[in-house]
């Protein structure tokens, strides 16, 4: 079994297909959060900061730390959101750019084995991020899509992760730090999407024994009650070889869903991790309350 | 008319299986297509932009009740060659700009502004602005979408509008954009003509605009 292990000055995080699912937390990215947008425009790093602590206490093991807002230079802005990031939490971070310069510029700066989020199967995509990667010894999340997009079908999907897979190890990338995202797709727009994306899952881990990722909010774009959808896709995702997943920890129930997975697959002895999330949440409520 | 009203219906709840008799029916009781698409698919496409835009309706919805349209459009579509008295609100293009694969937007675009009398010019995701240049150029529509989803590919949208200047063609056509990442400000900011929050107020917009233009 394949274990990627990434880490910060302080923590290390394994990610294997026998330990607990690791929470990558979504919530530093601008796309669609004005109030970030504007706060990482006005170099407002508290509020980064304070974001990143938010996930932290929420469950998250790893950040994501995006800043991709048109208009800024992305380099200098993800350095220095790294700066921050890591100022406020030790957990190691997923550096996500799709500007090669400045994720060359975040993995220089970065004290640690970061995630790189991400590469692609397009040769633009292959011939630069790869050999960064590789540079500073990074771990790396490899998208199912190419030139073409993102395949419908999970002979499609299966064949971009193969293509990834072979680039990065003729670069001489161990192949445990190549972690694949199927791609999910809205089940509301097609309610046949997820079955490709849990599909093509399962064989890229009978195939290739990678770690898999999964930006699993995505499946439920358009519909009401968002998060019982995603608890429902994260957990049969995770039976399918998921191991680290990209979430909004502050969700409600999204934590205690991948928790309660992660019993179900035995992964929990004596279901203590769950228990412990629970009086957790009991400790937290009460505290509300008075 | 009572027919009328079950097409318009029909569209609103989906019925697409249902949707085809309804409008055989109509075209046997010797109303003109133009009419039916009038009076009944856009009555229904428009009910459904706006419980859309309330939040009763939810996509999957919105999305049946798009095919139900289609599923009738392709019956009356054929029937309007020649049709001189056919309304014509306008010819609409549409694309996803360089860099984005995002189409759910686009196409919920295209859907509403079909059901709402527009020619729809589709020319798919990852377009780049030299393409949206040559399509315009070549088609000559009346108004322009540019869809964007993620906050690094709405600079493309930018761009796409400054190639626009650059061949003169800017003038000729209102932009519009929209997409998760942008706002009124940003449509401001690189000189776009108008900002859409979702499918059915693009629809609004676009006619709203087309009015305001000043008569060429």
């Amino acid at each position: 079994m394949l274990r990627t292990t990434i880490f910060s000055e302080k923590r290390e995080v394994t990610i294997a297909r026998d330990l607990p699912t690791i929470l990558i937390g979504e919530r530093i990215n601008p796309t669609g959060k004005r109030k970030l947008a504007t706060a990482l425009m006005e170099g407002n790093w508290d509020y980064v900061k304070e974001m990143a602590i938010k996930q932290v206490e929420a469950g998250a093991h790893v950040l994501d730390v995006n800043v991709g807002v048109g208009g800024i230079d992305e380099a200098e802005y993800l350095v220095a959101a790294i700066k921050a990031v890591s100022e406020a939490v030790d957990v190691p971070l997923c550096i996500d750019s799709s500007d090669p310069k400045a994720l060359a510029a975040a993995l220089g700066s970065y004290k640690g084995k970061a995630l790189v989020n991400s590469v692609t199967g397009e040769e633009g995509s292959l011939e630069t991020v790869l050999p960064l990667v590789k540079q500073y010894g990074a771990a790396v999340i490899a998208l199912c899509m190419d030139e073409h997009g993102c395949a419908v079908d999970v002979e499609g999907r299966t064949a971009v992760a193969r293509k990834i897979i072979d680039r990065a190890d003729r670069l001489g990338i161990p192949r445990e730090d190549i972690i694949v995202d199927c791609l999910t797709m809205t089940v509301g727009a097609d309610s046949k999407a997820a079955l490709v994306t849990l599909e093509a899952t399962s064989r890229v881990v009978a195939e290739f024994d990678v770690n898999i990722t999964s930006g699993a909010s995505n499946i439920s774009h358009g519909l009401p009650v968002r998060e019982v959808i995603n608890a429902a896709f994260l957990a049969m995702m995770i039976a399918a070889g998921l191991t680290a997943p990209i979430v909004d920890p502050t969700a409600p129930g999204i934590t205690q869903a991948i928790l309660a997975a992660d019993l179900v697959m035995g992964r929990d002895d004596y279901a203590a991790r769950y228990i412990r999330h629970y009086r957790k949440m009991m400790k937290a409520a009460a505290a509300r309350a008075n | 008319m009572e027919i009328f009203e079950q097409i318009s219906n029909a569209v609103i709840e989906g019925e697409f299986g249902e949707i085809t008799d309804l409008v055989q029916s109509a075209l046997d009781q010797g109303i003109g297509a133009n009419e039916v698409i009038r009076e009944g698919l856009s009555k229904g496409m428009t009910e459904v932009g706006r419980r859309f835009r309330e939040g009763e309706y939810f996509m999957p919805e919105v999305l049946v009740s798009a095919k139900t349209m289609n599923t009738a459009l392709s019956i009356l579509k054929p029937l309007l060659v020649g049709d001189t008295t056919q309304e014509n609100v306008g010819t609409f293009l549409i694309g996803t700009v360089k860099g984005d694969v995002h189409d759910i937007g686009k196409n919920m675009v295209s859907m509403m502004m079909e059901g709402a009398g527009f020619r729809v010019i589709d020319i798919g995701v990852d377009v780049k602005p030299e393409v949206f240049v040559k399509e315009i150029t070549e088609k000559q529509p009346d108004v322009v979408g540019l869809s964007a989803l993620l906050s690094t590919t709405m600079i493309s949208q930018k761009e796409t509008i400054e190639a626009l200047k650059e061949a003169g063609v800017r003038d000729r056509v209102i932009v519009l954009v929209g997409g998760a990442p942008v706002d009124q400000n940003w449509a401001n900011t690189i000189g776009a003509d108008g900002y859409a929050p979702n499918a059915s107020v693009a629809v609004e917009k676009a006619k709203e605009l087309l009015q305001r233009r000043p008569h060429s």
